[in-house]
Formats: C-alpha cells, sequence, structure tokens
C-alpha cells in the first residue's frame, strides 16, 4: 500500500514536471495597469499569441493603473495599461529608476450617466446640474429631482457610481465638479459595474456614472441621458459614434498604453506587439465594448511610436475633454 | 539495515535543527509583515498632506470623517473603525446563540453516525470561497431584507451593515461551533456522568454542567470568531458599501477597514501618495484590535477548566 502510494505521488510528480516544462523557451511580454484598459490589451494578446502561434507569451494583469505604474516604473513590466495619463509622482518614479517610456493612446473611453428607465422626465442633463448633485457641499443633502429643474417631479435622487479610488471617479469628478476627487461621499459605490446597473434599474430616483460599454450591455435596463456639451451647448446621447467624432464632451477620455523604451530597443517580441496592438486597436475596441480612435489617430500614433517619442503630452496633470487630434499634436515630456 | 549510535544522534540533531529553522521561518515571516505594517504606518503619518507627525496623529483619533483619497481631505479612523465593529457584533448576535446551539447538539445529542457526516458538512461551510459568500449577501440577503422590512414602512439601502453582517455570521459558525464542541470535548465525562446520577436530564446537564466546566474555552472561541469577523474581507467589500461613516443604524451602507484596505489596494491611486499609505494606517489599526482581542482569546483559553 505504501509502496503503491510512493509509486503513484513519484509518477503524478514527473507528469507535472513534464507538464510544466515548455516545449522551447517561450519570450513572455509582461503588461500591467487598469482594469478598464484590460479587455482590450487582453483582447489584442490572445490575437497576438495566436498569430505567433505560441512563441510568445503575452500576461496581463489588473493592478489599476496606479499599482501598474508602480511595477512599471520599477522595469518589472514592459508596458503599463492606463486610465488615465501618468501622474507627477509617477513620472519621478521613473526618471528614479531611469525607465523611460512612450504614451499611445488606444482607444475611448465613455462614461454615460444613467436613469432608472421609468425616469420620465429627465432627457438631457447640464454639466451645472450634475455638479449641484455631486459636489462636495451636496454630502449629506437629501435631494430631489425638482431641485435641478422645476418642470421635475419630486422625487429623491438616489446615487451611485465607482468607488474613489478608480480612474473614472478621478474622469468624472474632474469633468464635472471641475477638481480631481472633489466629489461627495454619500453615494452607493461600487467596483462591480453590474451592482450598479442593477442600482439603476431598482432606484426610480437613481443617477448614476458608468463606463459606457456597461450601457451598451444593459439597453432596456437602464437608461443613458444625454448631456449638454459647454462647447457647443447641443445636447449629446453617449454614442461610440459622438464620442469618436469628439462631440460628446466632457465625459469621454482616451485610454492608453505606455511602453518601456528600452524593452522597445531591445526585444524585438515588444516591438512586434505594440505595432500589432496599434493595428489592431480599433477592431479590438469594437469587440469589448470600448470606441476605436479615428484611423488617422492610429497611424499618428504609429509614427510617434516608430519616431520612439519618449515622455508624456500632460506634464503629469488630469485634463478633461481634449480631442485626440490636439494631444497627438503634443510635445512630449519625460 | 542498522545505523550506528553515533549516526543516529547526528541525524536527531540535524532534524531538531531543521524544524527550528521551520518553525522560526513562520515567526520571522510575522515579524517582517508587522515591520512592513510599521514602516508604511510611519511614512504615512510623517507625510505633509497629513499635516506631518504629531498632527496627523492627532487628526486621525479626533476627526470624524475619513477621506484620504477625496480632494478634501479627512482622516478620522473612527467612521471605519465603526463599520467594522457593527458588522462583526451582528456576525456575532447570529454565531452566538446558533454556535451554542450548534455545539451542544453534536458534542451532546448527537450520535456518532450523525456527527460524523454532520462535521464534514460544516467544514464544507468554511471552504466556500468569501467572495461567493459577498456576492450571496448582495444578490439573495439584501433584497429579502428590503422585501421583509418594506411592509414596516422601513427601507434598506442596497449596500448595508445589516446583510454582510448576517451572513459573515454563518460563515464563521462553522468556526465558532467546532470550536465551542472541542471545548466540550475537554469536560471529563465523569462530571457529565455524576450529573445523570443525580437526575438531571440531557440538556440540564449539558447548560449547567458542561457549559460552565468549558466557559474559558467557549469565551475564546468567540473572540476568535470575532476577530474573524473583524478581519473578514471580501463580504463586506462586496456587500458593505463603500461609504465610511459613523452610524449605529445597521440598514445604512459603511465601510470596514478591510473593505477600505481592498479597495484602495486595487483602485488606480499612485503606489506611494498620501492616499495609498492611508491603508497601511487603517491596517495597523486593525493588527491593533484583533492582536488585543486574540491575546485575551489566548489567555483564556491557557486557563484550565473549572468552575
Amino acid at each position: 500500500m505504501r509502496k503503491r502510494m510512493l509509486k503513484s505521488a513519484v509518477l503524478s510528480m514527473g507528469a507535472l514536471a513534464l507538464l510544466s516544462v515548455p516545449a522551447k523557451a517561450q519570450q513572455i511580454i509582461r503588461v500591467d495597469g487598469s482594469s478598464t484598459v484590460y479587455p482590450l490589451t487582453e483582447g489584442v494578446a490572445e490575437e497576438f499569441q495566436k498569430a505567433k502561434r505560441g512563441a510568445v507569451k503575452v500576461t496581463v494583469g489588473i493592478s489599476g493603473t496606479g499599482g501598474g505604474f508602480k511595477k512599471f516604473c520599477r522595469g518589472e513590466t514592459d508596458i503599463s495599461n492606463a486610465s488615465r495619463p501618468i501622474l507627477a509622482r509617477e513620472m519621478e518614479e521613473c526618471r528614479r529608476n531611469g525607465v523611460q517610456y512612450i504614451e499611445l493612446p488606444v482607444a475611448y473611453d465613455g462614461l454615460a450617466v444613467v436613469v432608472n428607465p421609468r425616469n420620465n422626465w429627465a432627457t438631457c442633463m447640464t454639466v451645472d446640474q450634475l455638479k449641484e448633485v455631486w459636489k462636495p457641499e451636496s454630502q449629506g443633502k437629501r435631494m430631489m429631482w425638482s431641485d435641478l429643474d422645476p418642470n421635475w417631479p419630486r422625487q429623491e435622487i438616489k446615487l451611485c457610481g465607482p468607488g474613489s479610488d478608480s480612474g473614472t471617479f478621478d474622469y468624472f469628478t474632474e469633468a464635472i465638479v471641475g477638481k480631481a476627487k472633489s466629489s461627495r461621499g454619500d453615494y452607493l459605490a461600487s467596483e462591480d459595474d453590474n451592482v450598479l446597473v442593477q442600482f439603476a434599474q431598482r432606484e426610480r430616483g437613481a443617477l448614476c456614472y458608468f463606463g459606457l460599454a456597461y450601457v451598451e450591455e444593459n439597453k432596456g435596463k437602464v437608461k443613458a441621458i444625454q448631456i449638454r456639451n459647454p462647447k457647443t451647448g447641443q445636447c449629446v446621447a453617449p454614442t461610440y459614434q459622438t464620442v469618436q467624432n469628439g462631440t460628446y464632451q466632457p465625459l469621454s477620455r482616451p485610454l492608453f498604453i505606455y511602453v518601456n523604451a528600452k524593452a522597445v530597443q531591445e526585444r524585438p517580441e515588444v516591438r512586434e506587439f505594440v505595432e500589432f496592438y496599434l493595428k489592431n486597436a480599433g477592431k479590438i475596441a469594437r469587440q469589448v465594448g470600448y470606441i476605436a480612435l479615428p484611423d488617422r489617430a492610429y497611424k499618428m500614433a504609429e509614427e510617434r511610436f516608430n519616431k520612439r517619442v519618449l515622455g508624456t503630452v500632460f506634464g503629469g496633470e488630469p485634463e478633461v475633454g481634449l480631442t485626440i487630434d490636439e494631444l497627438l499634436k503634443r510635445e512630449a515630456k519625460q | 539495515m542498522t545505523l550506528s549510535i553515533g549516526v543516529k544522534k547526528s541525524i536527531d540533531i540535524a532534524l531538531y535543527l531543521f524544524l527550528m529553522l521551520m518553525g522560526a521561518v513562520s515567526i520571522f515571516i510575522t515579524f517582517a509583515i508587522v515591520w512592513v505594517l510599521l514602516v508604511d504606518t510611519v511614512r504615512f503619518f510623517t507625510h505633509p498632506e497629513g499635516g506631518g507627525f504629531p498632527t496627523s496623529l492627532i487628526r486621525f483619533f479626533t476627526e470624524t470623517q475619513w477621506t484620504p483619497t477625496f480632494y478634501y481631505k479627512q482622516i478620522g479612523i473612527w467612521p471605519l473603525v465603526n463599520g467594522t465593529f457593527i458588522i462583526a457584533f451582528i456576525s456575532m448576535l447570529i454565531s452566538i446563540p446558533l454556535g451554542i446551539v450548534v455545539a451542544i447538539y453534536l458534542s451532546e445529542y448527537a450520535s456518532w453516525k450523525v456527527r460524523e457526516t454532520v462535521k464534514p458538512w460544516l467544514d464544507f461551510l468554511e471552504a466556500v470561497p468569501t467572495v461567493v459568500y459577498g456576492y450571496f449577501a448582495l444578490l439573495f440577503v439584501t433584497p429579502i431584507l428590503s422585501k421583509l422590512l418594506a411592509p414596516f414602512g422601513i427601507y434598506v439601502e442596497g449596500m448595508n451593515a445589516l446583510s454582510p453582517g448576517i451572513v459573515i455570521g454563518i460563515m464563521i459558525l462553522p468556526y465558532t461551533a467546532s470550536m465551542i464542541e472541542d471545548a466540550f470535548k475537554g469536560v471529563p465525562q465523569y462530571l457529565r456522568e455524576a450529573s445523570y446520577s443525580l437526575g438531571a436530564s440531557k440538556l440540564r446537564t449539558a447548560l449547567f454542567v458542561v457549559l460552565p466546566a468549558a466557559k474559558s474555552g467557549v469565551l475564546s472561541a468567540y473572540l476568535l470568531g470575532f476577530s474573524r469577523a473583524i478581519g473578514e474581507t471580501m463580504v463586506v467589500a462586496v456587500a458593505a458599501g463603500m461609504y465610511p461613516q459613523i452610524t449605529a443604524n445597521p440598514l445604512e451602507p459603511v465601510q470596514t477597514i478591510t473593505g477600505y484596505i481592498v479597495q484602495v489596494a486595487l483602485g488606480d491611486l499612485p503606489f506611494g501618495s498620501f492616499e495609498y499609505l492611508s491603508i497601511f494606517a487603517a491596517g495597523f489599526m486593525l493588527f491593533g484590535i484583533t492582536l488585543i482581542l486574540n491575546s485575551i482569546a489566548v489567555y483564556l483559553k491557557s486557563k484550565t477548566v473549572g468552575y
């Protein structure tokens, strides 16, 4: 009996050892960062691995934009997914460790403001109205829809949105309240977008915000409302088209990948992967619920990559309402 | 094959050293964890954004809001401690009575056969991943609560302290029940027999003889259960909301220390920033609380069975 157990143990160990030895040495590209960008990078990585027939392995982590930059600036990853530009602190960290990077926009993400489907009064809202609700001074106040517009009913506004640690929160507060991270805290917060969708579906007075991709997935369960573009005064509905042509402002943002410049120089597989990424990002963005950049933007990004333009065009500050053309024309700084 | 005495001795010594080293590793890891916590906690309290030391430490214990991730930063830890304790108390309200009942049944009433079938199922409850419990609380318990309380005109928030509290209570039940049962098992058989011979019923024996005799074991089981409820992470991260506030109303959303740590650790905040470091200060607070509780539990357990 003992002998038999020993035998099977040895055999299974041997089998494990065989399984864990790859057929030939694989090249590994390490990617980490934002969970928002993850589906896109993962989609590209799958296609790339198929194209390479398994000679290159791409691992994509989801440590969040901040956690991703932490690893990236220590030189542990080759590429970092980011749902916001790199910030001053992180630039400093990269500089200290001598990590240089190329900043590339890869797709758009739109934020949608949604209400309950039975909400038949709110069709278009202004940035000022949203600010009135979400600003930190409103903390603890029970607000009615009629407070925002006298024609609307006396129905209590029930707020929900992503947690205060997410890039989405940063972007929304920056765009609506005018200061990143400046928001009231007494709303239903969850990192799980499905929880937010459920809430908006249940509460008649719900007013929530989250990624446009989830609105598309949950058509009929929630109602996305139009936002009045502060520059043109037009009410614009959040759709892939309006995000792409830059009319849905200020709630659409570009998503980035940051590529380690040294890895590009020294490792052909990283260079190939990034080129593959820029060629296929548009197609895959549509598949995973994001919005592709205009074709010319991918061309400009490719040029930027081929010229190895180092640094960021944002100077370590978050910005709102940039069109992709403005962004790609700018000078980058380290 | 026989070995000489000398060889046997040296094997003995080598094994002894090896095992001692293994034991030392676990202690060393514990110290390393505390060290990491301590270093970043110090960095948090000396960070200029919090006002530096000692201002930040005073703010930590005097402010009533916890908003380090917002633009207007307040760093009063009490809302998180409040959320942590509310949920832990609710879970204890569930697991204290149930734990005793289950343990009495298993150790005094159940036949050997029943016990052998029931115990694995209890252990199975422990094996369920906590994130599953979290979604169970959010998608199953919360809607039921709001349906039950709606006729009384009570509105239950979509995220609240009650639902994860109940679920954690169920979750730690096998843990507390089996520890209490162990304490009951330690009560000598002759005490029970003496009680029976005086004409006491089974229930009377269990409640008035066995339970008092196993008192310290039961108390320490509860304290350890309480520690577990305080340290529980995924359930509260999913179902309790993310709104740190000081409230005694279990129907409102709260945030626990662990919930906050998960939120920030998985978020998009830059590493090493004041916001990021705040999780270490919160974690250190949690460490302090559980250390005190566990010390009391260990002390109680060390007391022998007595009256």
